[in-house]
């Protein structure tokens, strides 16, 4: 047996004891990728293999924080592919303006550049103080940092480009200030944002929402945790509420398919039917 | 032809990475071009490209090629004949039972999609049965997953920098592997072409020789 099969045998073992001691349940992501994610955590960790840092890993909550966090992708942008937020003002928004109040569950949030690219979208449309986000992610540490909406200087040109491109009604610059090198968002924006740890292989769906979006986040598991997740977003939406996903995820092939209309061919925004 | 020796147990490869950069469009118009539509392993690229490119890249190279060329989707199958081409801003990955999968997480070597997670990627999913191709292009994208590759058993080719438009992922992959071919453009698809009819009729590799891991299961 080779170092790489004995790496994989390590690894399963691995995510089955996490799953039984703490609950976080990896065993259904995709596997091409974890490997790498697994791969990398180990040799910054200090430990010859996985088997060496299970049992600290089962027993050391900080240790296990970090190792969640570099197992998860938080990878994430402001206004991230502009014509989606686009879409969503143009389209999406009229539908939700005719209600008193929107609520909306961002799904694997991440560090929570996308949600408060949806406050800033939802305050230039009117509706300040209509609306609520549930921001939810498996991960305490990175919803930590989306607490804080605190991003690096650095980042800002490209945020700005993206604002632009998605028809942003107004300078970017509004809505941050600049200390040192780094960039703290507006805190009237953090206002209606609910940020809270959950986890789509385990917890369950927690309220009525007009939307949910969850970008980039399938793609990383197996089919099974797909329509486990899928499942929790369905029993969310009622007839008329959107479901949003990333520019390569779509609902085909999946068993929540034939609730959904896509609202334009490519968008990814799925409008649940009435029956 | 007996069937014995063309059975599928004896088939070594599983599939071809090739990664590419500067240069890219020609160098894949070129090569995909040469290609047969039953050409019989599945092709996955990863082709630097902006963020904001479409899939045009690929409409353009299934009008003008025989093989079927697409945009790689999530959890698709991949299948003898056809090429995928990694999705702008999405690295792409793929699994041991033969399903693709995409990944947004940061650039690696500055470039998503990049060529070292789709080659890391088939090197741990298909061992000896990759082959993988390093052809024209700027910076150093490829040069530790085809090290990968080739430390599985699989089959490393490279442009010859000469030949190449921009030398330097060739330069840094050939800096890093003994390659198994350096070639010409214009004789790549020959040599694939003849890999892959030795391959078929059994010859010239054993079996039990490589560390080939697929448990079964993917179409081709």
């Amino acid at each position: 047996m080779d170092n790489e099969e004995i790496f994989d045998i390590e690894s399963r073992l691995l995510l089955e004891a996490l799953y039984r001691v703490h609950g976080y349940d990896f065993r259904d992501y995709g596997e091409a990728s974890l490997r790498r994610r697994l791969a990398n955590w180990l040799s910054g960790s200090g430990f010859a293999s996985l088997s060496e840092a299970q049992g600290r890993l089962l027993r050391d909550r900080k240790l296990l924080d970090q190792f969640v966090c570099s197992l998860t992708v938080n990878v994430s942008e402001m206004f991230r592919d502009p014509l989606f937020f686009s879409t969503i003002r143009e389209q999406v928004i009229p539908h939700l303006k005719t209600y008193s109040f929107i609520k909306i569950w961002h799904a694997g949030c991440a560090t929570g550049e996308e949600v408060y690219s949806m406050a800033i979208l939802l305050q230039e449309e009117g509706l300040l103080g209509r609306y609520r986000i549930y921001a939810t992610d498996i991960n305490e540490e990175v919803l930590g940092k989306a607490r804080e909406g605190i991003y690096p200087l650095k980042e800002m040109q490209r945020f700005t480009q993206n604002y632009q491109k998605s028809e942003g009604r107004s300078d970017f610059a509004d809505y941050y200030t600049a200390r040192y090198d780094h960039a703290i968002l507006m805190p009237s924006l953090k206002k209606n944002i609910v940020f809270a740890a959950h986890n789509l292989a385990v917890d369950a769906d927690f309220g009525e929402m007009n939307m949910v979006v969850c970008r980039n986040v399938l793609i990383y598991f197996k089919a099974p945790l797909k329509e486990r997740a899928l499942g929790l977003f369905d029993r969310s939406l009622p007839p008329g509420g959107f479901l949003c996903l990333g520019q390569k995820e779509t609902l085909e092939k999946r068993e929540i398919c034939g609730n959904y209309d896509e609202l334009a061919r490519g968008t990814r925004i799925y409008v649940k039917r009435y029956r | 032809m007996s069937s014995a020796i063309v059975s599928r147990g004896a088939k070594r490869f599983r599939v071809i990475v090739l990664g590419v950069s500067t240069g890219g469009v020609q160098a894949l118009k070129q090569l995909l071009g040469a290609l047969p539509a039953d050409f019989p392993l599945p092709i996955l690229v990863v082709q630097h490209i902006s963020p904001e490119s479409g899939d045009g890249l690929a409409r353009l190279l299934d009008e003008l090629c025989a093989v079927r060329v697409k945009e790689a989707d999530e959890e698709e199958r991949m299948s003898a004949g056809c090429v995928y081409l990694a999705p702008p801003n999405y690295h792409l990955l793929v699994e041991r039972d033969g399903l693709l999968s995409l990944s947004s997480e940061s650039p690696v070597n500055f470039a998503r999609p990049s060529v070292d997670m789709l080659f890391e990627s088939a090197a741990a999913a298909f061992g000896d049965g990759v082959i993988g191709v390093v052809l024209t292009g700027a910076g150093f994208d490829g040069g530790q997953g085809i090290r990968r590759i080739k430390q599985e058993g699989g089959m490393v080719i490279i442009q010859d920098p000469d030949d190449a438009e921009a030398s330097s992922m060739p330069e840094h992959a050939l800096g890093l592997v003994a390659a198994d071919h350096v070639t010409s453009l214009e004789q790549l698809p020959a040599l694939l072409k003849q890999l892959l009819a030795e391959d078929q009729a059994g010859r010239p590799w054993s079996r039990g020789q490589g560390k080939n891991r697929l448990n079964g299961g993917e179409s081709q």
